[in-house]
């Protein structure tokens, strides 16, 4: 399967052409370019999961596959890092995603951007932001993962600040920048830790592999009363965390919506925020024998996210920000089921499967979700809810999709959220009744945020508009259309057959159970979400609004964390630790260097006078030099 | 004719070289007794070529070549010289101090 190579280096390629030559190129044909690319890759991940997915299993388990891989960096008797490509289940679904998403992305943003500046620069990046993703999927050592963790940072950045005049637009990609990075720094000693203990970075190495005795020994050693392995692997949480917008590190996604929409459905709804999530599906093995205590801690941190957010979302008024704490809540949905594993086999292993199930089902109707908002944008020209209402007349194809995909995340059978939502929570049950109860109402709170944001977009008042909104065009809705289908029949996917914790065939059965509460709750609360907001006067949402003012409003402040965050760094940081390193720094260092330079001419002014400019008198000296050493010689001789 | 009067002689040349650097002033003076001092060492290249080593032609092949290399070196000079005159108006020494400090 080296064609592989080609998904890699095709993007790559691309991002190298369209951003050497793009602005040569009419931005029409940058676009088109860009999409065919795309569109090929898109084709090969597919070719690549029917083949893989198709080839006969060892031992009941889908083989782990290398068909490319060179060896960059050595550093040492055992340590080298790796370029690779690894194909096992969970990368190979990766790959569909993305390069599915992103084609979709690609397509949609033919019709989005149409017109604006740098269009040609827009599209070297979304190619740069596949490459890199791709690129960490298929990774085949943690150090690689790493290296493209962050390039998708940086075509983050780049992306988030694609309006790069708007201020708002730089502070949100700096702000971005700024939290992964910080988080990174947890990711980065995690896996020097790791690969220090189990002298190795390769995934197939690291779990089952050459170093288990390695590891075995390393198990045994604490620093601080915690195990080393438990902190390596905890450090990488942090990591995962801050890519996957867990709180406290949660800030910067919502600024992120900054960013063009297209690129807030692709990078920050359906791929690279769930980079974390793949982060630890992937050291998953890891976490289950050396660190369950840290997957305890995960599942605290996803569920707890995924409320906050949750309740965040229900209050905000900028449906780009409504669906980015949706993300959040859902992101944090994934991070409870991997928590909630307890061992490899089908039982213990049903969060892994449900949490990679849900990342499917998830990216497809989140990016749906997006490119829908987008679409709406694209016709009222505004993010804000009260700029809208009563669209469903002027924008079916809009409006339908959208409402798919709202039922899909609210968990309605038979669209494909139910399914995997199902998964999420007949695991955490199994974990313990209260975590499956906490997530059950955090589902309720999924459906009736997103129906409030429906309502508040089709239905509800319908604004004055200065120019009548209308449909956007076909190579808009028809990446709304296809992802919509997807979203209705990737439920049925027998997705335990194709990725579970140990590899093995599991058969996903609806826990009647389970189903049957997830989706009263997601009913109940759909409906509440209908009194409350399909009519043209909402009396009920603004009674409770102003009775529980004090909750409303710090939801709407996003309860403050902003604040904190800006508190801790300017007040403490910057005046406390920043300001008298920089006073060290202008007056202590910079004192001496300055110092040294003003020796330094004081004496040049001292001996310039040698510099006389008469010939003659160098000469002299010159002679009187060379009569010296001759008198020396001689003398010595 | 013994050695030590060519080696008279070549040493006359280059203390007169020498002088007349240190001494003239006009610039076109002073390079002719560059080339005064440089026609000392090569007269002596000649000498003791002559005179110790009979067999040999190193010496008188290096002559050559420093005679070679002196004509460019002159043709330069010249060159250098006709511009700072264009320049200053002026062939003294003295006055061609603009490089100082």
């Amino acid at each position: 399967m080296e064609y592989t190579i080609l998904i890699l280096l095709l993007p790559a390629i691309m991002f190298i052409f369209l951003g050497l030559a793009g602005h040569k190129l009419k931005p029409k044909i940058a676009g088109i370019f860009g999409t065919i690319s795309l569109g090929i890759v898109t084709l090969l991940s597919l070719i690549t999961a029917w083949e893989y997915f198709t080839s006969p299993r060892v031992n009941g388990v889908f083989e782990k596959i290398i068909p490319f891989n060179i060896e960059w960096l050595r550093l040492g008797e055992f340590l080298h890092i790796d370029i690779g490509i690894l194909l096992d289940p969970i990368s190979v679904m990766m790959l569909v995603v993305i390069s599915l998403v992103s084609f979709m992305v690609h397509l949609y943003s033919m019709g989005y951007m149409h017109g604006e500046k740098g269009f040609q620069r827009y599209y070297a990046f979304l190619s740069l932001f596949t490459f890199s993703m791709l690129g960490l999927v298929v990774a085949t050592n943690i150090f690689q993962t790493y290296i493209f963790w962050e390039l998708v940072g940086v075509s983050s950045y780049l992306l988030i600040g694609f309006y790069y005049t708007k201020p708002s637009a730089i502070a949100a990609s700096k702000k971005a920048f700024i939290v992964t990075r910080f988080a990174d720094l947890g990711f980065l000693i995690g896996i020097l830790v790791l690969s220090f203990y189990g002298q190795t970075f390769g995934f197939i190495d690291l779990m089952g592999g050459n170093s288990d005795l390695a590891l075995q020994g390393a198990a045994q050693k604490s620093f601080l009363g915690i195990g080393v392995l438990s902190w390596a692997l905890g450090l990488m949480f942090i990591g995962a965390a801050g890519k996957s917008a867990m709180f406290p590190l949660h800030i910067w996604l919502p600024d992120a919506m900054e960013g063009p929409t297209p690129v807030s459905a692709l990078i920050h709804a359906a791929t690279m925020v769930v980079a974390g999530v793949y982060l630890v599906a992937r050291m998953f093995p890891l976490y289950i024998v050396y660190a369950p205590g840290v997957l305890e801690i995960i599942a605290c941190v996803g569920a707890f996210t995924a409320l906050f957010a949750a309740i965040i979302a229900c209050v905000q008024t900028d449906i780009k920000r409504v669906l980015a704490f949706s993300t959040i809540s859902q992101i944090g949905f994934m991070m409870v089921a991997l928590g909630v594993s307890t061992s490899m086999d089908a039982h213990g292993g049903l969060g892994y499967m449900a949490s990679m199930f849900h990342l499917f089902t998830h990216a497809m109707f989140k990016a749906l979700l997006f490119l829908g908002a987008g679409s709406i944008i694209h016709a009222v020209h505004s993010n804000e809810m009260k700029d809208m209402g009563g669209l469903r007349k002027h924008m079916p194809i809009t409006h339908i999709t959208f409402l798919i995909a709202c039922l899909a995340i609210a968990g309605i059978p038979p669209f494909s959220g139910f399914f995997s939502k199902d998964e999420i929570l007949a695991a955490a049950f199994k974990f313990s009744p209260m975590m499956g109860w906490v997530m059950t109402v955090i589902a309720g709170i999924t459906a009736f945020y997103m129906f409030r944001l429906y309502y508040n977009i089709f239905w509800a008042k319908e604004a004055k508009h200065e120019h009548k909104p209308h449909e956007s065009g076909f190579s808009m809705t028809i990446p709304l259309m296809v992802l919509a289908l997807i979203t209705c029949v990737a439920g049925f996917i027998p997705f335990g057959h194709f990725i579970t914790a140990n590899g093995l065939v599991y058969d996903i059965h609806l826990e009647t159970s389970v189903a049957l509460l997830s989706v009263g709750v997601a009913i109940i609360s759909i409906l509440i979400a209908t009194i409350f907001y399909r009519k043209e006067t909402q009396p009920i949402p603004e009674m409770l609004a102003s009775k529980f003012r004090f909750i409303h409003k710090s939801a709407y402040k996003r309860f403050y964390i902003d604040e904190v965050y800006q508190f801790i760094t300017h007040k403490v940081i910057f005046a406390c630790i920043s300001t008298p390193i920089a006073w060290f720094d202008r007056h202590i260092v910079d004192g001496f260097m300055n110092l040294m330079a003003t020796a330094t001419q004081k004496l040049s002014y001292l001996i310039r006078n040698f510099q006389s400019g008469r010939v003659q008198q160098y000469a002299y000296v010159f002679l009187l030099g060379i009569v010296v050493i001759v008198g020396l010689i001689l003398l010595i001789l | 004719m013994g050695v030590e009067l060519y080696l008279v002689i070549s040493t006359i040349m280059l203390c007169a070289g020498i002088y007349g650097f240190l001494i003239r002033k006009n610039t076109l003076a002073m390079l002719i007794s560059v080339e005064l001092i440089l026609n000392a060492a090569d007269i002596n290249f000649a000498v003791f070529n002559k005179f110790l080593f009979p067999n040999q032609l190193e010496g008188h092949f290096f002559t050559l070549f420093a005679i070679g290399i002196v004509a460019a070196e002159t043709a330069i000079a010249i060159a250098i010289i006709i511009n700072i005159y264009r320049n200053v108006q002026s062939l003294d020494v003295d006055k061609i101090d603009k490089m100082k400090h």
